[in-house]
């Protein structure tokens, strides 16, 4: 047959039809044109290793620093006082720390889902914003971690969290979703650690050894490991690098979903729904990639990074805010038929609350906030300017925020005996902490983005034309 | 000299190349030619290169399986051991033995050493950190991590003469070869 002789369909080549297909359908480059591995590895390794620092760093810094003077004011005040200094409550036990910690951990999961569900489905474009994503992931954990730390009341006391051999004869109670939210969060932020800094290796050796500072040249060598970029070295790193992100994978799930055990195992009428894991985990990749996009557009800016996170990273972003966005609107709709579906006075009560009830200005800005205002990335033209992107993250960064303060507090002052009803609002105390632990992320950033390299180098090399060597075939 | 014997002092012989296909293919020919102790380094991972070098396989998935295995085992065992073990409590007589309240901690303990195993596994195989290394002798070497390509032919080679490695590389189109100093 004379088909057979055709070459198979995904190896045609686009030829002269090239020219008439219309602009959106021809691939975007990854780097802009006119790169090399010299001017990729000077530029990037050149933002870290300058010796002027920019007053624009300095002037972030300074504000960060402030933040961080609010935590250490906050946290020193609730070890003295005690944390009925927040505005938790009976019935309400749960309060801005428990939101917050939502909040932070579920920012936390674009970075791992950028590094590694991306890489895994050969997404390209995602080597020039995995690092600093990476990095964010860890920063967030980190803000995150504070939370539940002091919620405890005497933090002083957190290791009994864990099990060891003690005189006390007692265990953990390992039947408890807070018990496997303490496995989660620590795994988290373990293998996260892990896999940015491996990542990083090879451009620690890079600096290393374009560092013109001996101290320099002392810690960023420390860093290297004496990493030299040997293929044997390439091959053992390439193989458990995709391994970490085959790990990673589904830890990520899991993070989130165990999150969300700590409500959905409860009894408290909005809580207790068995499609909490999805319904949270698509929270968490919607208010990630916001934040992404909130750190992504100042710094290439400010850094002249346009070469490298292209408009494309940006559309793509805002396309994958669009669709968890989407997600998040669906699990809100689910949830109110459900309420209503079940039957159940208690669940249908606490929705029709939502709605109706003392809160119910931060339900209206939720819907607006997360289920209205992604919805403009529908439009190419929203999608591909940084400013209205910058301003949809914004939305869905405040949206998030209200989503766990709606669950959270607000499902528990009205729970099953009218007699126990409450209300609940932060006090001082919660807003200082909840600012001073944006103070530390941000602290935290600004320090990674002055003595790390913010983008990865070695896979931005990979992304060039030259680097596809091609071998002779053998056996 | 004998053919085969270390040479005192060297370490081997350098090649610096332009780009990643002339590293490959100068790799490809060292190799046909019959050595065997020979590295090539590169700013990034080269797909092909290890082959070409002659490095075929990596005990590390075997180590992320085990050290998997064991996390998976050692998280179960530690939700198992004090409730059905050693500080039994009946509550309405329900089973000690509650396997799928432990299933997220085993887990997530799994994840932790399987990762443990993927990355200390891997810098333990390609034995880092190692601050020192030879090869750091040679003053342009610093451009391997940035855009050079180089190709090394050990002194252990039993096939490695001095001068024959030298001329063998030369024929190769290399930028420059120098001897790697111990």
């Amino acid at each position: 047959m004379a088909e057979r002789d055709q070459p198979p369909l995904h190896e045609i080549r686009p030829t002269r039809q090239l020219e008439s297909v219309p602009d959106r359908f021809i691939p975007q480059p990854i780097v802009e044109p006119g790169h090399t591995f010299a001017t990729i590895t000077d530029h990037i390794s050149s933002i870290v290793l300058r010796k002027k620092t920019p007053l624009g760093w300095y002037l972030g810094f300074a504000v960060s620093l402030v933040g961080m003077f609010v935590l250490n004011l906050t946290i020193g005040k609730i070890l003295f006082v005690g944390v009925g200094l927040w505005g938790i409550n009976h019935p309400v036990g749960w309060g801005f720390d428990i939101i917050n910690f939502v909040w932070w951990i579920g920012i936390g999961h674009a970075g791992t889902l950028i590094s590694a569900i991306l890489l895994l489905l050969h997404q390209e474009w995602r080597t020039s914003i995995n690092r600093f994503a990476e990095a964010m992931t860890l920063f967030a954990v980190a803000s995150a971690g504070l939370y539940p730390a002091l919620h405890t009341g005497r933090p002083w006391f957190d290791y009994w969290l864990f099990p060891y051999p003690n005189t006390m004869a007692i265990w953990p109670q390992f039947r408890s979703p807070l018990m496997w939210d303490v496995f989660a969060v620590s795994t988290y932020a373990t293998v996260s650690l892990l896999f940015w800094y491996v990542g990083m290796v090879p451009d620690l050796a890079t600096l290393r050894d374009r560092t013109k500072n001996k101290f320099g040249r002392f810690i960023y060598g420390m860093g290297a490991l004496g990493w030299r970029g040997s293929a044997k070295h390439w091959h053992r790193y390439e193989h458990a690098y995709l391994l970490l992100a085959g790990l990673s994978t589904p830890l990520v799930l899991s993070v989130h979903t165990i999150v969300s055990f700590d409500f959905a195992v409860a009894q408290v009428p909005g809580w207790h729904a068995t499609f909490f894991p999805p319904y949270f985990v698509a929270g968490a990749v919607v208010a990630g990639f916001a934040m992404v996009l909130t750190l992504a557009i100042p710094l290439r800016k400010a850094f002249k990074l346009e070469g490298f996170i292209t408009t494309k990273h940006l559309e793509n972003m805002g396309k994958i805010m669009l669709a968890t966005g989407l997600m998040v609107f669906y699990s809100y709709a689910v949830e109110m038929f459900m309420a209503y579906y079940s039957g159940d006075p208690f669940e249908r009560y606490t929705f029709y609350t939502r709605v109706t009830g003392p809160y119910r200005h931060y339900w209206y800005m939720l819907i607006l906030c997360n289920c209205l205002a992604p919805n403009l990335m529908w439009v190419k033209r929203f999608r591909t300017s940084p400013m209205w992107l910058f301003i949809t993250a914004q939305f869905v960064n405040v949206g998030m925020w209200l989503e766990r303060f709606v669950i959270i507090p607000e499902s528990l002052t009205r729970d099953f005996l009218p007699s126990s009803w409450g209300t609940y609002h932060g006090t001082r105390w919660d807003w200082g902490m909840y600012l001073g632990s944006i103070g530390l992320f941000l602290f935290l950033l600004f320090l990674f983005i002055r003595f790390l390299p913010m983008i990865s180098i070695f896979e931005m090399r990979t992304m060039l034309p030259e680097a596809q060597a091609h071998g002779e075939e053998h056996s | 000299m004998a053919i085969g014997k270390p040479i005192e002092g060297v370490y081997g012989v350098i090649a610096e190349f332009h780009d990643a296909q002339e590293l490959l293919d100068a790799a490809n020919k060292t190799r046909e030619a019959g050595y065997t102790s020979i590295d090539a380094f590169s700013p990034f991972p080269i797909h092909g290169l290890s082959d070409a070098i002659g490095f075929k396989h990596t005990k590390l998935s075997a180590v992320v399986l085990g050290m998997g295995i064991f996390g998976g085992l050692a998280g179960f065992f530690m939700c198992w051991f004090p409730n059905v073990i050693h500080y039994p409590l009946n509550i309405g007589g329900k089973p000690l033995n509650s396997w799928p309240a432990w299933i997220p901690i085993t887990f997530e303990t799994t994840v932790l050493f399987a990762a443990f195993g993927a990355v200390f596994g891997m810098l333990a195989l390609n034995g880092l950190p190692m601050p020192y290394h030879p090869v750091f002798n040679v003053s342009r070497f610093e451009q391997a991590s940035r855009d050079r390509f180089f190709l090394v032919i050990q002194a252990r080679d039993p096939q490695f003469e001095l001068g024959k490695v030298r001329d063998f590389l030369d024929s190769l189109n290399p930028r420059e070869v120098t001897d790697v100093p111990w």
